[in-house]
């Protein structure tokens, strides 16, 4: 009986037909992908993109030159000199960060004691050049100027799992 | 007319072929279209993962470990997270051992479905591989929502995980294993007893019991030839002595058996995954130790102790006791293991990497002999390689 069966299934191409049913099924579902550079995903308020350095309100950088960032990045990414201001407060002079070695995993931002490296929910900075991903400490603070509104919602959405 | 001879000769496959799942390179020695011998030349994505371990603190070894198997990545960051836990004493809070194990498992399902897809589009079906990247997709997500990133997670740490699960992403997660069965079960309708993929991989690299253990196997590739050997219930760590969960095993030891395999073991994950929810305990995600595990946020800007112990963990790290310790997790492929050696110091003296890959790898000669040279895709696809975790 179950060779009769099993020839039976074979010559009906069983198989083959509900796998055809089944995609056609599919076929007529929603469709799932997203019309990307106008579409996007959901991000979560912990996702690793590009880096910004921030400012407090009054504009001051935050950025106080610890070198924090500098000796835990794993890729040896992030270069910084420090120097003190006319004021007395010690600032970074320079801020290199190389964001072709940069590898996102976020423990620049982990280590930063003031909030001031962190990485932002931009993940679309490619470039023509290779030179334009070696970002200065100006790039930085750009960055920081121009997504500091999300970067501060984000960092206080995470702020209970810290 | 006399019967004409054809000299065996030598084909590429790869670096650059499609099938060949990542950068490895095949000599293939043809008799006609018979392969007489299969030589895997490896090396070409080595990184020197091993050696910039030692210059680096644990903490920064973390990132390096989820770039070896880059399909399902906690996995290995718990190898090298449990081997360095060992040698530490300590004990993890209940909290971040049942995130690890439902971390873990979602590796698993990432790495099967992208293996188990990849291996049917090898064959000849594409719809799978479309279906199957969209639940990745969503677990990818999950990936996200704890981490921060979609692959290369850096989650793990020694004495817990990075940060605590966000609100609502278990409720999420438990929809999630609620509605990806109906989608498995979809896929083996096309699969599982269509002709061609069975013309495919029914007796094609069949090993035998006595062979996968002769040449190492471990994991899936292992349990499809007949043992039911799974490091989460030979050697329970984490809480997988809590779960309920069976061991799927074949019969034959092909290509078709290690399919059925990774497709069981996807159900299996599932039932460990909604456990893990159902039981997911409050409390800490971190050891409670500050010379391990840095300070919390708010704790570190207003204590001065904290801040402290906050610059000295992310510059110095902290120091391992002296010691040597061998700590292996059943990865999605297999066996992956790390072999730690500390002086005392904050970084290793040296991190041998057992990836479950190289072991596979090896085997090819085997599996693929005799075989038609379309069959050693079909391999190649069948025991799961990739090519970060070989050739490190």
């Amino acid at each position: 009986m179950s060779f009769l069966d099993r020839t039976a299934r074979a010559f009906l191409l069983t198989e083959l037909v509900q796998g055809l049913a089944m995609t056609l099924r599919y076929m007529f579902k929603p469709k799932v992908t997203i019309n990307y550079p106008y579409e996007k995903g959901p991000l979560s308020p912990r996702f690793r993109g590009e880096h910004a350095l921030r400012r407090y309100s009054n504009g001051e950088e935050r950025c106080i030159a610890c070198k924090l960032c500098e000796a835990v990045c794993p890729a040896q990414a992030i270069t910084i000199e420090a120097e003190p201001r006319a004021d007395g407060s010690r600032r970074a002079r320079r801020y290199d960060l190389d964001m072709t070695k940069c590898i996102y995993c976020g423990l620049c931002q982990e280590a930063c004691p003031v909030d001031a490296i962190v990485e932002g929910p931009n993940f679309e900075f490619a470039t023509e050049t290779r030179a334009e991903l070696l970002y200065d400490k100006q790039r930085l603070l750009d960055n920081g100027d121009r997504w500091e509104a999300e970067l501060a919602m984000r960092i206080a959405a995470d702020a209970p799992y810290r | 007319m006399a019967e004409a001879q054809i000299q065996s000769y030598n084909i590429n496959f790869g670096p650059q072929h499609p099938a060949a799942h990542g950068v490895l390179r095949l000599i293939l020695e043809m008799s006609g279209e018979v392969v007489e011998r299969a030589d895997p030349h490896i090396g070409l994505l080595h990184r020197g993962t091993e050696k910039l371990i030692e210059h680096k603190t644990y903490t920064q070894a973390i990132p390096y470990f989820d770039r070896l198997d880059y399909v399902g990545t906690m996995n290995q960051e718990h190898a090298f997270v449990l081997a360095a836990e060992r040698l530490l004493g300590i004990e993890v809070p209940e909290r971040a051992k049942y995130i690890r194990t439902l971390y873990c498992e979602i590796g698993r399902i990432l790495n099967h479905i992208l293996n188990v897809t990849s291996f049917v589009l090898d064959v000849g079906g594409m719809t799978p591989l479309l279906w199957g990247f969209e639940e990745r997709e969503k677990l990818m997500e999950f990936y996200e929502r704890a981490s921060g990133a979609r692959l290369h997670a850096n989650y793990f740490r020694v004495g817990g995980v990075a940060a605590d699960l966000p609100a609502g992403l278990l409720e999420d997660i438990a929809a999630w294993c609620e509605s990806f069965p109906k989608v498995l079960d979809d896929m083996r309708v096309l699969v599982d007893e269509n002709r061609i993929f069975k013309q495919r991989t029914v007796d094609i690299g069949t090993v035998s019991p006595e062979q996968a253990l002769d040449w190492g196997f471990t994991g899936p590739n292992l349990r499809a030839s007949g043992f039911a050997w799974d490091l989460r219930k030979a050697q329970p760590y984490e809480v997988y002595d809590r779960m309920d969960f069976d061991i799927p095993v074949g019969k034959n030891g092909d290509g078709y058996d290690r399919y059925l395999v990774r497709v069981i073991e996807m159900q299996e994950s599932i039932k460990i995954m909604k456990q893990c929810i159902e039981k997911m305990p409050g409390g800490p995600v971190k050891v409670d130790d500050r010379k391990v595990a840095p300070p919390p946020r708010g704790e570190m800007k207003r204590s001065m102790e904290a801040l402290i112990h906050h610059f000295k963990l992310f510059t110095e790290g902290f120091h391992v006791p002296a010691g040597e310790v061998y700590a292996a997790v059943e990865a999605p492929k297999g066996e992956f293991a790390v072999y730690l050696i500390a002086d005392g110091t904050s970084k290793p003296y040296r991190c041998k990497i057992r990836p479950p890959g190289y072991v596979h790898l090896q085997a090819l000669d085997m599996l693929s002999k005799g075989h038609m040279l379309a069959d050693v895709v079909a391999n190649i696809g069948s025991i799961d390689i990739v090519f970060g975790e070989i050739d490190r």
